[in-house]
């Protein structure tokens, strides 16, 4: 039982925000602090050259795997791909069943 | 050792294929069935560390191109799963392996007559999903639209280029269905045993020499 709903969704939203990190991180070879400067306007597909499409493709089936969400062709558009801000929405939305 | 090999491709004609090796006619010769396209690329020299730390170790490997890889003559689009697992037992004969080490969708490969790991191993429909993704990804950025489920229709009636490789309708069909089976002596590496993460995730091929020495300490490990 959670005795304060705000809290036990700051300490999911963190922990999310965590996890996608440290996946950017796995794809683009970050360490740890360049991993955490991520901000949510930092820029990844289409600004980024060595993350084409096949390391993209690469980065939503793991984050289905570690996320254990189902990513649909319709979910995926420029938009979500475009930040990291545009991304972590995603996978918030995802995992809230939307 | 680099050298070439003799294997017959999708038409029986025999070829000829590279073959990378450290043979020292030592008892314990391991065959390795590399992974597959975009990974194995990332994966090759990941591949070839974990070799030569086993030639260290007093273990013989060996490492076969398939018809269709890397500089082979043999056309990819005429390659099926079923000629690529001939191959891979053909090359368990040649060169008298003991054992296999099957790296990612390579476990679809591994032959069911040697003991050995499945490091990481990757399915064949998940193969194709990631491949597809890519597609529709970047024909969705190029302003084109592409379905997967048309692509695997396509794929499946006339084959298809994905990442660059060009797949045939046999091979398609055969990948919707294969999954690595692990056979007796078998058993399954994870990633999370390596202390990293995978280096086919890399956006570009890079290296780790601590999974290096993991992945081979855990194999001369398992044997001594």
């Amino acid at each position: 039982m959670n005795a304060n709903p705000t809290l036990a969704s700051e300490a999911a939203e963190a922990a999310l925000d965590q996890e996608l990190k440290g996946l950017i991180a796995d794809v683009l070879g970050l360490d740890p602090a360049q991993a955490a400067a991520l901000a949510p306007d930092s820029g990844l597909f289409g600004h980024l050259p060595e993350l084409d499409s096949m390391a993209v493709a690469g980065l939503l089936t793991e984050m289905e795997d570690r996320l254990g969400i189902v990513i649909e062709d319709d979910d995926v558009d420029g938009e979500m791909l475009e930040t990291y801000g545009g991304l972590l929405a995603f996978a918030r939305a995802k995992l809230a069943g939307d | 050792m680099i050298a070439a090999w003799s294997v017959a491709g999708a038409d029986g004609a025999v070829g000829e294929e590279l073959l990378l090796a450290f043979d020292r006619a030592r008892p314990v010769r391991v065959l390795v069935c590399p992974a597959w396209f975009d990974e194995a690329n990332k994966l090759r020299r990941f591949t070839v560390e974990v070799m030569r730390r086993l030639d260290k170790a007093g273990i013989d490997s060996f490492l076969p191109d398939l018809p269709g890889c890397n500089d082979s003559l043999a056309k990819l689009e005429t390659q099926t799963l079923g000629g690529w697992r001939e191959g891979m037992s053909a090359a368990a004969h040649v060169f008298g392996a003991t054992h296999v080490l099957a790296i990612r969708a390579g476990a679809l490969l591994a032959p069911a007559h040697l003991p050995g790991w499945h490091y990481a191993p990757q399915s064949g429909p998940k193969t194709l999903r990631g491949m597809i993704r890519a597609r529709t990804i970047a024909a969705r950025e190029a302003g084109r639209e592409e379905t997967a489920e048309a692509l695997m229709a396509l794929g499946r009636s006339k084959g298809l280029v994905l990442g660059g490789w060009p797949l045939g309708a046999a091979m398609i069909r055969e990948l919707e269905r294969a999954e690595p089976e692990l056979a007796e002596g078998q058993s399954v590496i994870a990633q999370s045993a390596l202390g990293g993460p995978g280096l086919w995730l890399r956006a570009e091929p890079d290296e780790d020499p601590r999974q290096s020495d993991a992945l081979a300490a855990i194999i001369a490990g398992s044997l001594a």
